[in-house]
């Protein structure tokens, strides 16, 4: 038995590395074949300036769904960060606007509130031990609330911090390659997710992400601090959720506190799509990155062959089904 | 007369477990049939199978002379099979009425229900038993004893002609017993044949007509109750287990107290229990289902609250408060229940092994050393014999004696000293179990002190040192280990309460 051992692990991680390929390449491939369709749908599609367009409407979007994918990992579900974007976006106008302090005051600002609330909603869920569902949708409404009253209901404007449009909207790469002018929030989205790709696949943070997930009374009795890497995830979770506010707060040049709601469904929609499992214990966030494309790219689509918006939505709602029942056949078979 | 059951070759596999080898049984109107065996023998397995739970591998399963073999549970109940399960499946917000007739409740017009109907037929039910109970009492408040004599009334209410009762007792009390008894009895002189699965000898006698006994999911032998001796059935039963040498008890007089317990209290579950334990010792827990071993090992190990009574580390007090803080006390808990407290399943071989010691492959910034833990995993892969293609393998994959050389693995990387195993060999092969045995020897004689909590008295008796039996939540005596104990000293404390518990309620 024992000798026989060193011969199967190739061929097994083999086997691993093809069915995460598979996995991969369900979205990917769909992905694709999206573009295919609606480049050979209307010739605008495939032109620089549309796919432009797709990757900066998928940019907050995109930032807030890997928000999501790691608490969703966890087993848990996050219905704030809609509002809690829009919250810290008010929170940066606060500190910018408001206050008057310089720029980057205003990014750590934005950055930190998120991580606040996220610290705020893993606590309610680890140590008051109140169900991820019900947590999250009273800290929803919470920061709903919370960013008209702060900004008494008004927008706030960017206009006298020079530089902050640019964050979003900017673009460090068309500088370098004029004929590559892809945005900076693209770039964000990008930097975010190899980041966080990397916390979940080599960190302990990200490790305990997917064992919280898969079987927390297991971890627990493991003698892990559960509660405390519950928080410690939310917290960063809404870090990120911070940035997402930046990016939204850029791109408009003000922060509208009355937007917000309604994003955390588009978010969990492209993480489902993107094969993390919402039981738990499954995902990645290149698949997230991908459902947040395919989203996006729909959207864009539809528009460009002037399908009226009401359609998208139902498309849209078809996909995500159409998307979780892949999933669920492709697994029934691997098993 | 013909026969109600008849079974014959029976096969089931499960991944990595030959569940049922050529099993045959059978069963006539108006007997009792016990089915006796230890845990894993096959009975549950077998029964599922009558019940249409499970489908089986191979042989033929003869219902009333028909070849018709129930191939899901909805159809055994037509075919008149009921089953009363070992665990508990009620819904505990609903009536004791809506439990009996869940899925079935009498309408009125439009779909609307009748209560009083429903309440009616259920009090009707609890009046042919003898049973004292409102109806429309609540599940949730009734104690355990209750709700299994509402789970009983629940398979009478589908008029069956065949009744397999999976350990019906193990819950209840001496008065609760005789009046289940009493049931038993009308249910015979009814028709219905009965198929008993009990751990307690002495209801044999009292009950069963005939006995078959099962060991390693193979049928043994079928008997005559009344003229066998109990200790033939137990010899059956056991096996060659009953040959196995008693420990070599090591002299531990001058070793230090690894783990001392005073005055545990835990609301009905554990009251005033008190032991020590020495470095390179195996103390074992024996007791009925519900005697509160489990319990005691929980609390201990910090995962449920305490109400009273101090633990002691090395001599040093301990407040032990939650698993973080026992497991930085040197104490390690290995479930019953692997699946569920014990592994990440979804997860690697490597990632579970690591899993309570993380902090150790993980540097400044938090990222974690994969080739530190690959190699960690690979060298207790070898010194375990843990039988896995790689440390990547995801655990579910793997047999039970392989899962719990995993869990074995992750607690001896954390370096606990103090190892608690509940049931570490439940689910698990024969083969599998007796390297289980040398792993335990193994880890006491390296100095680490053990507790071994089982249902199975072979293997207490077969590993521990001392042997400690609970009955009702309480210590009811510490035995020596060793070839002087016998069964029946133990089952005497496993059975010694305090006082007959009254029925609650009336």
């Amino acid at each position: 038995m024992t000798d026989a051992t060193p011969v199967a692990p190739a061929t097994l991680a083999g086997k691993i590395i093809g069915a995460l390929m598979h996995q991969r390449l369900l979205a990917f491939a769909s992905l694709i074949v999206l573009l295919i369709v609606f480049s050979l749908a209307s010739p605008n599609f495939m032109q620089t300036s549309n796919m432009i367009a797709i990757l900066q409407a998928t940019s907050v979007n995109g930032v807030l769904a890997i928000a999501a994918t790691l608490v969703i990992i966890t087993g848990g579900i996050d219905l704030s960060v809609g509002t809690m974007m829009t919250f810290c976006a008010v929170m940066a106008g606060v500190v910018l606007t408001n206050a008057g302090l310089p720029l980057p005051l205003g990014v750590i600002a934005a950055i930190a509130t998120g991580a606040m609330c996220g610290f705020c909603s893993g606590s309610f869920v680890a140590k008051l031990k109140i169900p991820p569902f019900i947590a999250t949708l009273g800290m929803m409404l919470i920061l709903k609330g919370l960013s008209l009253v702060i900004s008494g209901t008004r927008p706030i404007y960017f206009n006298d911090t020079p530089g902050f449009d640019q964050i979003s909207r900017g673009s460090i790469i068309g500088e370098v390659l004029p004929f590559l002018p892809i945005p900076n929030g693209v770039l964000i989205l990008f930097l975010v997710a190899g980041a966080a790709s990397y916390i979940l696949g080599r960190t302990v943070l990200g490790r305990y992400c997917f064992a919280l997930g898969s079987n927390e009374e297991a971890v627990r009795l493991s003698g892990v601090n559960t509660d405390r890497w519950k928080i410690a995830i939310y917290a960063l979770s809404g870090a990120i959720v911070g940035i997402g506010g930046l990016l939204i707060a850029s791109r408009l040049n003000s922060a509208q506190p009355a937007l917000g709601l309604g994003y955390e469904l588009e978010a969990i929609a492209a993480v489902v799509i993107g094969g993390t499992s919402l039981s738990g214990g499954r995902g990645t966030i290149i698949g997230t990155l991908i459902g947040a494309l395919i989203m996006a790219v729909l959207t864009n689509g539809l528009r460009v062959m002037s399908v009226a918006q009401e359609w998208q939505t139902v498309v849209t709602g078809a996909i995500i089904i159409l998307a979780v029942y892949a999933d669920m056949m492709r697994r029934r078979k691997s098993v | 007369m013909t026969k109600l059951v008849d079974m014959a070759g029976i096969e089931k596999r499960f991944p990595g477990v030959h569940a049922l080898k050529d099993v045959q049984f059978d069963l006539y109107a108006g007997e009792v049939h016990a089915l006796m065996g230890e845990n894993g023998a096959g009975k549950s397995t077998l029964m599922k199978i009558l019940s249409g739970v499970y489908t089986r591998d191979g042989g033929t399963v003869q219902i009333d002379g028909f070849d018709t073999a129930p191939d899901s549970p909805r159809a055994a109940q037509d075919m008149g099979i009921g089953i009363i399960h070992q665990e508990l499946s009620l819904m505990n917000d609903l009536t004791a009425a809506q439990n009996v007739f869940i899925g079935r409740e009498p309408r009125r017009r439009f779909g609307r229900l009748d209560e009083v109907a429903l309440n009616k037929q259920t009090a009707e039910i609890f009046a042919s038993m003898k049973l004292q109970m409102d109806p429309r009492a609540p599940v949730g408040g009734q104690t355990i004893a209750r709700q299994q004599l509402i789970e009983i009334a629940k398979a009478l209410s589908y008029r069956p002609r065949v009744l397999i009762m999976d350990e019906p007792t193990a819950a209840l009390n001496d008065v609760e017993i005789a009046e289940l008894f009493a049931v038993i009895n009308r249910l015979k002189a009814d028709g219905v044949g009965i198929i008993y699965i009990s751990h307690k000898m002495d209801e044999i006698k009292r009950i069963a007509d005939r006995v078959t006994v099962m060991r390693d999911g193979a049928w043994i032998a079928t008997l005559d109750a009344a003229q066998t001796p109990l200790g033939r059935i137990i010899e059956l039963m056991v096996g060659r287990e009953v040959n196995d040498a008693p420990p070599v008890i090591p002299d531990t007089s001058t070793a230090e107290v690894a783990l001392e317990v005073r005055g545990l209290k835990r609301g009905r579950d554990v009251h005033d229990v008190s032991f020590s334990l020495k470095k390179g010792e195996i103390l074992g827990f024996a007791g009925l289902m519900g005697a509160g071993r489990t319990e005691v090992a929980r609390i201990i190990f910090g995962a449920d609250p305490r109400d009273a009574g101090d633990i002691l580390i090395h001599g040093q007090p301990c407040n032990i408060r939650s698993p973080y803080d026992a497991v930085s006390a040197g104490i390690g808990y290995l479930s019953e229940d692997r699946k569920h407290f014990g592994l990440a399943t979804d997860m690697t071989v490597r990632a579970n092994i690591a899993m309570a010691s993380l902090s150790r492959f993980t540097s400044k910034t938090g990222v974690l050393n994969e080739a530190a833990m690959r190699d960690t995993a690979q060298g207790y892969i070898k010194q375990l014999g843990i039988r896995t293609p790689s440390d990547m393998q995801d655990v579910r994959l793997l047999s039970g004696g392989n899962q719990q050389k995993v869990v074995i693995a992750k607690w001896l990387l954390r370096d606990c000293d103090i190892l608690i195993f509940d049931e570490p060999t439940r689910g698990i092969d024969v083969g599998a179990k007796s390297e289980i045995y040398r792993l335990l020897e193994d880890l006491a004689a390296q100095g680490r002190a053990i507790i071994v909590i089982s249902s199975e008295l072979p293997e207490v008796m077969r590993l521990s040192h001392r042997i400690a039996v609970m009955c009702e939540g309480r210590l009811t005596g510490i035995l020596p280990g060793g070839a002087g104990t016998t069964q029946e000293q133990i089952m005497e404390l496993a059975t010694r309460r305090d006082a007959a518990v009254a029925p609650v309620g009336e």
